[in-house]
């Protein structure tokens, strides 16, 4: 899991007959690189904010969040406590959940929030990238999947999900 | 006897050339069919890429033209010596210095070779050189930018022909005169040519990082007319070869005049020998007056620099270093093969294409076989120095290329057609007809230690029936020719820009992979670039107003401007905010008597505008570079001179934008 600040966590890549070359953008733990200035360049057609990473309050907290979770896993590990554990898979699990409706939100917000002076309003027609998934915008097809640290990060709930189960299931004799 | 004999063949070779010439005027000679493979051999599926790079001097366009090949796609031409509206070089205020010489602006140039800068004798794919004939000028441009990034001028130069060529490692590109004139240039009469007029040899150091070239000497030789150059490689590296005609020294009908001797001469110039004298002291500063200018991609501007001095040698100054080798009837051709053992030359009016061996005439400057001196330049003997000639080679001999096999290809102008010999044997062992009058021919690579010997492009002077006609002005064209085989095939003839003198090739891919794609806005340091759109403004001292204005998709601003007077000095500094692969922008205003821009991603350009008369001026982009494009527009407002409207403008710029 610390591998996950040493690598984005999600990618938003679009499709265009003018982009053969491909356009997108990661976003990281605590910041975003990639096709920004380009993607907002035309963003600014259909009157969406401009995506600023330094206006994004959670690329400042998400690397705290996540050194607490590394803290108190090797804690949960040293202790060696089942109801530890129990705690921590939750809270990682709130942590996911949350991540994933805050990125929604986010979403929505640049998708609907418009300028309603833009030069291109099509009524009814919203921009919000999908959560997960492909999606037609328009001219461009939009693509949104975790990239290297978002799997690392699936992987990791998944893996102290099975790990709790076989705790609980196949280790009753330990406290 | 012997002149009356040469007369007798020249008058054969006159009336050979009427009849050739008339050929165009009866039954189309369409050529030979064509194989029935050479469609797939030219065709090059769209969106897939071409195999080499071909470029192509534009000749009296001044410019560079950039081809794909084998499909003969024109994917640039690239503004060198001439003005060009089209994107504003030669008009904006950042490239105007580029076109300054000793004579003052000068909007035009008759480009005639280029040459590809070369390491261990390969060409390497970071710059190309093409010489200025006309007003004495080596350029250099860039191939991550495909600009001309440098353009020299040549002193004590008249017509620099014999040029550009470059010596393997790129150390030296050569300038040689055309013309001979007085050095220095001062009035006297023209029948005191003999004893006034000198030729100019030049060697233009080139910095190995930068490219940055620099005057490092000049030979003041004999006054004939150097024709063409080419540098030794492997054991003849460290000499040059320039021919030259009109050894008679004639300053009036020159057809005529210097055509009396059977052999004029290719001078050998053990260069790297001269640069060790240079080194060491010899040669004087002449006084000297010529301009050096410089385009920085990150300024976006050039300078224009006036050098004053050069060092210049004399025969006397060089003992040893310069001999003559006598080569029939005017060459023009001077080219050595790829293992720098021959040089061959190519005479105009000769029957025959000599072949010298250089291991020959080093032991013939060993065992001092001469044959007399010109001004202290000794002759060499021509049977000496001669490894062999090649026989009927074909009427007019110009130009030799080479292939990686061991064979010669030669242009014959006069016959018109290619022909094909082995170096080692000099026999001739095919020939094919070209349409028509061949000048130069090129293989990529094919002046250099390593051609890629796939296809060979001939550049005719004279295209008539072959394409559909266009009035009394025809373009030039280039003929693909399939090498590959032991017979030659035509597989392609396409139009040419402006005449094509010689060419250069390369593998696309040498090149392909270091082209710039956009200028990044941080690195943009031009005193008048408007980074952000919230610095647009307009800025009035005294009678010359700055707009510095921004472009991004799909709007100008400022766009709305007043409180310009007529005949201010309106200067428009435009910077193409746009970090997007392909998105330029283009700017112009009504009546605006300069040129428009074309503005690359990152960049600034900057255009003089004198309005004369109040009144509304629209402006807009001139690139059609996104859906609203017609909707980047705006106007100025100019009012008389005695008015008092001040300045406003008004711009795009939302406070909510930067947060």
């Amino acid at each position: 899991m610390v591998a996950v600040y040493f690598v984005p966590v999600w990618e938003i890549t679009l499709e265009a007959p003018q982009y053969p070359e491909g356009l997108g953008f990661e976003i990281w733990i605590n910041k975003m690189t990639g096709d920004l200035n380009t993607v907002n360049g035309l963003n600014h057609y259909i009157g969406m904010k401009k995506i600023e990473p330094d206006s994004i309050k959670e690329l400042t907290y998400m690397p705290y969040f996540l050194g607490f979770l590394l803290i108190t896993l090797l804690f949960t590990a040293w202790k060696n406590k089942k109801s530890l554990l129990m705690v921590w898979v939750a809270v990682f699990i709130v942590f996911g959940i949350a991540g994933g409706i805050d990125f929604y939100v986010w979403e929505y917000d640049y998708g609907h929030n418009l300028d309603t002076t833009a030069a291109i309003r099509v009524p009814g027609m919203t921009y919000q990238p999908p959560l997960i998934g492909d999606k037609q915008l328009l001219n461009f097809v939009a693509h949104s999947y975790p990239s290297y640290g978002g799997f690392i990060l699936i992987i990791s709930g998944i893996l102290s999900v099975l790990l709790l189960f076989y705790e609980l299931k196949f280790n009753k004799y330990e406290k | 006897m012997g002149k009356v004999k040469n007369h007798v063949i020249a008058l054969l070779l006159l009336v050979i050339l009427f009849i050739i010439g008339g050929c165009g005027k009866g039954k189309s000679t369409k050529g030979p069919l064509i194989e029935s493979d050479a469609p797939n051999k030219v065709y090059v599926e769209p969106g897939k890429y071409d195999e080499f790079y071909g470029f192509v001097s534009g000749g009296f366009s001044g410019q560079l033209a950039v081809y794909g090949l084998p499909s003969g796609r024109l994917l640039r031409v690239i503004p060198v010596y001439s003005q060009n509206a089209e994107n504003g070089w030669g008009y904006t205020e950042e490239t105007k210095p580029m076109l300054n010489t000793s004579y003052g602006f000068i909007p035009w140039d008759d480009s005639h070779h280029s040459e590809l800068s070369m390491k261990d004798g390969v060409p390497d794919g970071k710059w190309i050189f093409i010489n200025g004939n006309n007003t004495p000028r080596v350029a250099r441009i860039s191939l991550g930018t495909f600009r001309t990034e440098e353009i020299i001028e040549i002193p004590n130069s008249a017509g620099n022909h014999s040029s550009p060529f470059t010596t393997p490692n790129s150390d030296y590109v050569v300038a040689g005169t055309r013309f001979s004139i007085p050095v220095e240039n001062r009035d006297v009469p023209i029948s005191s040519y003999k004893e006034n007029f000198k030729g100019a040899l030049t060697f233009i150091k080139v910095a190995p990082d930068n490219g940055k070239m620099s005057i490092g000497f000049q030979l003041i030789t004999p006054g004939f007319d150097y024709d063409l150059s080419h540098a030794g490689k492997g054991p003849s590296d460290g000499w040059f070869f320039f021919s030259c005609y009109n050894s008679e020294q004639a300053h009036t009908l020159l057809e005529v005049n210097a055509s009396q001797k059977d052999k004029d001469f290719i001078m050998a110039v053990n260069w790297k020998k001269i640069e060790e004298l240079v080194a060491s002291g010899k040669g004087t500063d002449m006084t000297a007056n010529y301009a050096h200018n410089v385009y920085d991609d990150k300024k976006h501007s050039a300078t224009s620099e006036m050098i004053k001095k050069v060092r210049v040698l004399k025969p006397a100054d060089v003992q040893g270093a310069l001999y003559y080798i006598p080569c029939p009837k005017s060459p023009h051709g001077a080219d050595v093969d790829p293992t720098g053992e021959y040089i061959v030359g190519g005479g105009k009016l000769a029957t025959v294409i000599p072949v010298f061996a250089f291991k020959k005439m080093v032991s013939a400057i060993g065992n001092k076989e001469f044959d007399g001196d010109i001004d202290g330049i000794p002759i060499l003997k021509y049977e000496t120095v001669l490894a062999g000639e090649v026989k009927d080679p074909g009427l007019g001999p110009l130009h030799t290329e080479f292939d990686d096999k061991g064979f010669a290809y030669t242009s014959a102008f006069v016959s018109s057609e290619i022909v094909k010999w082995k170096v080692e044997t000099r026999e001739v062992v095919d020939r094919l007809p070209v349409y028509y009058s061949v000048g130069h021919l090129m293989i990529p690579g094919g002046d250099s230690k390593k051609p890629w010997g796939k296809y060979l492009l001939s550049m005719n002077k004279i295209t008539k029936d072959r394409f559909l006609p266009t009035g009394p002005e025809l373009n030039q064209s280039a003929q693909l020719i399939d090498i590959s085989g032991e017979k030659m095939k035509l597989l392609l003839d396409f139009p040419t820009v402006g005449e094509p003198h010689y060419a250069q090739g390369i593998p696309a891919d040498l090149v392909a992979k270091n082209s710039v794609k956009i200028f990044k806005i941080e690195e943009n340091q031009h005193p008048y670039a408007t980074k952000s759109e919230k610095d647009a403004r307009v800025v009035r001292e005294g009678n010359i107003v700055h707009v510095y204005m921004t472009a991004i998709r799909s709007h100008l601003s400022p766009d709305n401007i007043e409180g310009v007077k007529a005949s201010d000095e309106v200067y428009f500094h435009v910077t193409n905010l746009e970090q997007d692969w392909d998105i330029p922008h283009g700017f112009t205003i009504m009546g605006n008597d300069n040129s428009e821009l074309l503005i690359m991603p990152g960049e600034t350009c900057t255009i003089k505008w004198t309005p004369k008369s109040p009144g509304i001026y629209p402006f807009y982009c001139t690139d059609f570079c996104s859906a609203l494009h017609q909707e980047m527009q705006g106007y100025m407002r100019v009012s008389d001179k005695n008015s008092n409207v001040p300045i406003t403008f008004s711009s795009n710029y939302k406070k909510e934008d930067t947060k």
